[in-house]
């Protein structure tokens, strides 16, 4: 006879290999954020110089992020790096490597609208007053503009949190991966196994994500009563 | 690159790429539905009703649709639904499109200035003809750029089918490498299929985008 369903999660070493697999999801999306932040911003600044070239090039390279599917790029990477290019890299490597690239990519559009959102008088205001280019990013056009990229930079660290679910695809033990062992494991003696454990990273996904939606959506709504008083 | 092996593969790649868009049209058309219903229970505030499916779009959005699809697929026949794969995939994106959709119709509809629904109501409009004559017709074409941008998210988004093995074109590009290695073959096809849909429908929405803000008022 089936053990009742929930005691699945909790039996040996389960609990802790299912946080585990969380934790390596975390660690990806934690690198490929910081690192997708910080070139996002470079690319999103680039993006507001007069430069048809380099315009063009980041813009491409932006669509091309921006049209396939995360899935498939996975793929590109983990099959072509090594074969192609004899590059040989873990899957985790691989992953951090694509959703850094990706983060960057969708990074630099949010970086890109809310610089060319700042009022053109402070720009000649800056240039009156003496200011180079690079004092007149630093000191003027970023910090005006981050407040517009707040919300949609939080909802786009939530997109990448959700996207880790994707991981499994590339082999790595992130905690669908191990959930799915548990579930072939325990089969035989739990009958409602999948409903447990499935159950239970949905939940995982949705702690994680719901409190950075509702952080948006606050910093949202204040930016719309500033911007209307 | 072997283009013999590119040649060869096209039916299986045809028969994949008319799956994905017909799975794709099913479940965005369900997801346009179950938005427009929450948009307009949001939008006319119906009490209790408004509740539970805010509570809806909260684990529709916060949750990835790989985990949907799981629970959807294994975990429903546990406790008695039984369901196919390639249903699961269309409810699995009917679930997840339906907030995303009602979130355009939500930005539509409270794009409408105002003053529109003032006018209306001075001029004696029921509630009905407000929402007949004024407020849908304006607000369903400002939402129009936001949901080309959700058809393109959830094309998308099919790809993650391949985890419930459904034979769209991941899923086939997948068991070409396994079965035959033909790794760099496969991922040509397999992006050229995604091309295929999704660059048109990506020019098709910046078109859209332009359009509609030069037919706000006033621009």
């Amino acid at each position: 006879m089936a053990h009742s369903g929930i005691n699945i999660l909790f039996e040996g070493r389960n609990m802790v290999r299912l946080l585990g697999g969380l934790w390596i999801s975390a660690k990806i999306a934690a690198i490929a954020i910081v690192v997708g932040l910080v070139l996002g911003i470079v690319l999103g600044a680039l993006r507001t110089l007069h430069n048809p070239l380099l315009r063009a090039i980041l813009r491409l390279y932006l669509e091309f992020f921006r049209v396939i599917p995360t899935v498939v790029l996975l793929f590109l990477f983990y099959y072509i790096l090594p074969q192609n290019f004899n590059i040989n890299m873990g899957a985790e490597s691989v992953a951090t490597l694509v959703f850094a690239l990706w983060f960057a990519a969708e990074m630099s559009d949010i970086v890109r609208g809310g610089i060319i959102s700042v009022s053109p008088h402070q720009v000649d205001s800056g240039k009156a007053i003496g200011l180079n280019r690079l004092q007149l990013y630093y000191y003027v056009l970023l910090p005006q503009s981050i407040q517009l990229m707040i919300p949609a930079t939080i909802n786009l660290v939530s997109r990448v949190i959700k996207t880790t679910s994707l991981l499994l695809l590339i082999s790595v033990m992130d905690v669908i991966n191990v959930g799915q062992q548990i579930i072939e494991a325990n089969g035989q003696r739990y009958e409602n196994g999948s409903f447990w454990v499935y159950g239970f990273i949905f939940i995982l996904y949705f702690i994680l994500c719901y409190p950075l939606s509702l952080w948006a959506r606050h910093l949202e709504r204040k930016e719309l009563v500033n911007a209307n008083g | 690159m072997d283009w013999s092996i590119v040649q060869q593969g096209i039916p299986t790649y045809e028969k994949a790429f008319l799956l994905t868009l017909k799975l794709s049209f099913e479940g965005i058309l369900g997801a346009i539905i179950v938005g427009l219903i929450v948009s307009f229970v949001r939008y006319f505030k119906v009490p209790g009703l408004q509740r539970i499916l805010g509570a809806y779009v909260e684990l529709s959005r916060n949750t990835p649709l790989l985990i949907q699809l799981f629970f959807i697929y294994y975990a429903f026949p546990e406790i008695g639904f039984k369901i196919s794969a390639q249903a699961s995939g269309i409810v699995g994106l009917i679930f997840l499109g339906g907030s995303y959709m009602a979130a355009s119709f939500d930005g539509g509809l409270n794009g409408v200035p105002k003053i529109q629904v003032e006018s209306g109501r001075a001029i004696g409009l029921t509630d009905w003809q407000l929402a007949r004559y004024v407020v849908l017709p304006q607000g369903l074409s400002l939402s129009i750029p936001a949901i080309a941008a959700n058809v393109i998210f959830l094309i998308k988004e099919t790809s993650i089918f391949t985890v419930i093995a459904i034979p769209e074109l991941t899923n086939t590009a997948l068991d070409q490498i396994g079965m035959l290695y033909d790794t760099n073959e496969a991922l040509f096809s397999l992006v050229v299929g995604y091309a295929i849909i999704l660059i048109p429908l990506s020019i098709l929405l910046t078109w859209l985008e332009r359009r509609t803000r030069r037919g706000t008022f006033g621009n």
